[in-house]
């Protein structure tokens, strides 16, 4: 079984992000880049796929200009056997990735795709869900627990209630939640060898997919600064203040 | 409260801007590596040194090791750091491909060290120790030692200590009193008791390989009678299996001021008559072995030393930032206490005293991969006889003044620093350790002035000259050239004294001389510190020259040259005193009596 993990850079998550003084984004300058934390979920559950001897081959692909190969080359450490950069300078929103996606699986033709639920820089969730209606394949999103048997995925997800779990036939989309799995570290052999391992670019433009984007950018601002907090006295004074001042008890 | 281990930049800078590091790949030994690999690995380090070691930097401390009369307990967390360092492969890391190693430069090995080191020097140790004793074993043991322990070590399912000192024995070696007493069958039974031997009991691995210096019937007096012996915990069985219990116990645990979550250990060899040792290489050579190994190991403690006293220094600036207290002269709105002069000079003094020592243990790490590489002999021997010249530096510098540096941290933070909810005053116990162990800074005062200016003809001091004179060349910006022409004044102040000292030393002049030792490593070490400011300077101005300069990096650079003028400015002129007491070599201490006190 051949898995797909498509992995983003994003900022690393350590990093206090700074908003651009013209509010056009974030400082990226100079800030560390990670490959994103639900992105390495999904790569760690690909790899003990493999190590169970269900999957056989797992390929990484990413997409954005030369910077991504470093990410590649991480998920190449942690267990890829290839990789596959789309080259582009654009800043892509979801759609566009998920339309390159779908390209890169119809070329691929995997039969598990893993995605992280979203990505830490802009948080959208959406990626995964959209590449599985684009593709037709079912979906399973936060998922907290994936087991593969007889063609089909079963995936335990995170919900709001509790957990649930759908049974979804190969091809499949699965997104990964923060408790599937505690990913490994990348081992010095691992990232020697990375090193060797095949990585192709391939041009965004050659896909033809538009890569205009829908979505504009009007405005980002950092949140609001935390206020200090209160002591209160005794558990009265606690429940009149839930009462009366943030009204969320009655 | 600082969310990085150690600043983004100062890795890359000490690697790549001060050092050529990128040039090792051309030679032979590095020739598989790159930039990139570097850069993935120290990712790597930052990584688990942030998630899995810092996290129970001050539990480790609350929680010491416990020993019930069976067993030795610690912290779950010390056990899970360990396995993903060793799961990672940072033990092999120095080791050839061959061995099962990385191949990897010692300059790398020491920027990722800096992080474990910074994160959690006492969790760190377990691997380090076991990292040093299988490079002497690698060097020096019979191709069947090697096999049976090595490979294990460099996975770290097997552990490794240094056995070394004993209760009447730690600066002089030469009085110990352990007995190996050969046996028919080629192996040892070895007696005695050793003390203060770090990581000498625990169940992180499966077995534990001291290494021990002992004495075999009727060798010589003195260090030339020294041998060295791995000592099992567990004797392997015919399956080459950690299998019968060795007769090596523990007496007990130490308890420390700081370091609490190393093990420190008093051990007893042949309690029962059975204590099964192996000899390394030949007979009254121990001490040598380990001597050749303790490059590394004495840069190492320096550089332990320069790394705790950093992370107190970067806790002292975030709490600098955030700590409102007075005002500015003149104004009524209160300030954060880093606007208040005196508290820049104090986190100017940290950053000085620890980025200054950071870049020597990086040039000695440097050397040491040198003298790995370099075939030309003349060129060789000249870098072996620097590196044994800067040894006693690289030790004893930062480790004097990394807690310096912990001291000022305590004093940024005020009432808090002295308070157990802050994390400096246990920095500062924890590298109040670094001036003792691995030599004595007094030993290495001795060593230097005794021995290493000397050797070979001073070749190593003549090496030092040349290269100082080339990066003065280089020296151009503005606080590089005022450090260029203060060490060139006390470069030549210095050899003026040297002829001097060298009489002292042949006279009955001994005794004050030797009292002024520590003179004569504080000039020294100040001219050698003062060189590596020079260097950073020199890169740093040279940066700030370059128009597209963004503002982090700006920042960094500013900072290093405003570093360097403070070193210049503040902590070089402390040498005066030092030229002063070695001029006259003055014998308030020697001549002083015991009964006198
Ligand atoms: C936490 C810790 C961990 C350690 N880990 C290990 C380990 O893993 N393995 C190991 O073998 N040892 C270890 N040691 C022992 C350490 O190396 C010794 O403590 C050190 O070498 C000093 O020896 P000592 O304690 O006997 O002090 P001493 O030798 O008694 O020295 C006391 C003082 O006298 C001075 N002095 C001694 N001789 C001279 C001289 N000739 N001239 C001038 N001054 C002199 C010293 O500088 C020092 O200030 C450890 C020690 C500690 C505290
Ligand atoms: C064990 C202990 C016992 C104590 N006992 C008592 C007691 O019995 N009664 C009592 O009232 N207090 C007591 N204190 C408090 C003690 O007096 C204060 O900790 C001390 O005055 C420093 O104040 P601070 O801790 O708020 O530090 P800060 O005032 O925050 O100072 C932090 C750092 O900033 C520097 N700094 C601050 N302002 C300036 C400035 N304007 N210019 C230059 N540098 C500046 C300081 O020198 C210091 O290095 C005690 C403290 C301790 C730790």
């Amino acid at each position: 079984m051949k898995i797909l993990v498509p992995v983003k850079r994003a900022i690393d998550y350590n990093v206090k992000v700074r908003v651009k003084p013209d509010n056009t984004g974030v400082d990226l300058t100079n800030a560390k880049m990670s490959i994103n934390p639900f992105c390495e979920i999904a790569v760690e559950e690909a790899v003990r796929l493999k190590e169970k001897g269900v999957a056989t081959e797992i390929v990484a692909v990413s997409i954005g200009d030369k910077a991504v190969q470093e990410q590649l080359r991480t998920a190449l450490a942690l267990g890829a056997d290839r990789a596959i950069q789309v080259d582009t300078d654009l800043a892509l929103d979801s759609l566009q990735v998920a339309k390159l996606l779908q390209k890169v699986v119809e070329e691929e033709q995997p039969e598990l795709i893993i995605l992280g639920k979203q990505s830490i820089d802009s948080d959208n969730n959406q990626t995964g869900q959209m590449l599985a209606a684009l593709t037709g394949m079912p979906q399973g999103t936060f998922a907290s627990e994936v087991s593969v048997e007889d063609g089909t995925v079963s995936v335990t997800r995170e919900i709001d209630g509790g957990l649930q779990t759908v049974k979804l036939t190969l091809p499949a989309v699965v997104t990964t939640d923060l408790r599937l799995n505690e990913p490994r570290y990348a081992s010095l052999p691992n990232i020697m060898k990375a090193k060797r391992k095949p990585l192709d670019v391939k041009a965004a433009g050659d896909y033809g997919v538009s890569l205009e984007s829908n979505v504009k950018v009007v405005k980002v601002t950092p949140p609001a600064q935390r206020e200090g907090g209160v002591k209160v006295a005794d558990v009265a004074e606690l429940v009149d203040k839930l009462k009366n001042e943030a009204k969320v008890i009655s | 409260m600082s969310e990085q281990l150690i600043h983004p930049k100062e890795m890359t800078f000490q690697l790549y801007e001060l050092l050529d590091t990128e040039a090792l790949c051309s030679r032979a030994r590095f020739a598989e590596h790159s930039r990139e690999t570097f850069d993935a690995i120290l990712d790597t380090a930052n990584k688990i040194a942030s998630e899995k070691f810092a996290p129970h930097n001050a539990k480790g401390d609350q929680n010491e090791p416990k020993f019930d009369g069976h067993k030795v307990t610690m912290l779950d967390e010390v056990k899970q750091a360990f396995d993903a360092y060793r799961e990672s492969g940072f033990i092999a890391g120095r080791y050839d491909f061959d061995d099962g190693g990385m191949q990897l430069p010692e300059t790398v090995i020491n920027a990722c060290s800096g992080y474990f080191l910074a994160a959690n020097p006492s969790s760190t140790a377990y691997a380090f120790l076991t990292t040093a004793a299988a490079n002497v074993i690698c060097h020096f043991a019979s191709d069947e030692l090697k096999q049976q322990f090595m490979p294990r070590m460099l996975t770290g399912e097997f552990t490794g200590t240094m056995a070394l000192t004993e209760p009447h024995a730690g600066s002089s070696l030469a009085d110990i009193r352990t007995m190996a007493t050969p046996q028919d069958d080629g192996t040892y039974r070895l007696k005695g008791s050793k003390i203060y031997i770090s990581g000498g009991e625990h169940e992180l691995s499966d077995n534990i390989v001291h290494l021990v210096l002992a004495k075999t019937p009727g060798a010589p007096e003195g260090v030339k009678g020294i041998s060295l012996f791995i000592v099992p915990k567990y004797r392997l069985d015919e399956n080459g299996q950690p299998g019968k219990r060795n007769d090596v116990s523990l007496a007990g645990l130490i308890h420390k001021m700081g370091y609490r979550g190393t093990t420190s250990t008093a051990l007893s060899f042949g309690d029962n008559d059975d204590c099964h040792g192996y000899l390394i290489g030949e007979r009254h050579h121990g001490l040598k072995y380990m001597f050749m190994m303790m490059n590394e190991a004495r840069i190492g403690v320096g550089y332990g030393a320069a790394m705790i006293g950093y992370r107190g220094y970067r806790y002292a600036l975030e709490y600098a930032k955030d700590r409102v207290q007075g005002r500015k002269p003149g104004s009524k709105e209160q300030v954060a206490i880093i606007e208040h002069g005196d508290v820049r000079r104090m986190l100017l003094a940290q950053k000085a005293y620890c980025e200054g020592g950071m870049a020597l243990c990086f040039y000695g790490a440097r050397l040491v991969d040198d003298l790995a590489t370099i075939e030309d002999e003349s060129q060789r021997s000249a870098t072996r006889e620097l590196l044994d010249l800067l040894t006693p530096v690289c030790k004893a510098w930062p480790s004097e003044y990394g807690p310096k540096a912990n001291d000022l941290a305590i004093q940024v933070l005020g009432g808090a620093g002295y308070t157990r909810e802050y994390p400096v005053e246990q920095y500062w116990r924890d590298n109040r350790l670094n001036p003792i162990h691995e030599g004595t800074n007094g030993i290495q005062a001795l060593d230097l002035m005794t021995r290493k200016l000397w050797q070979a003809n001073s070749l190593g001091l003549q090496t030092l000259k040349e290269r100082i004179v080339t990066d003065m060349e280089q020296a151009q910006g503005e606080v590089s050239q005022r450090l260029r022409k203060a060490l060139t004044a006390h470069l030549s102040r210095f050899e003026q004294l040297l002829p001097g000292i060298g009489k002292a030393l042949n006279s009955e002049q001994l005794d004050p001389a030797l009292a002024n030792a520590q003179c004569v490593m504080n000039a020294f070490a100040h001219i050698v510190i003062g060189w590596m400011w020079m260097r950073q300077a020199t890169v740093s101005e040279k940066a700030l020259s370059a128009e597209d300069l963004n503002a982090d990096d700006k920042h960094f650079y500013h900072g290093k040259v405003q570093a360097a003028q403070y070193y210049a400015a503040w902590e070089l002129p402390t040498i005066e005193r030092d030229f002063q007491l070695i001029e006259s070599m003055d014998n308030a201490c020697s001549a002083m009596q015991a009964e006198w006190f």
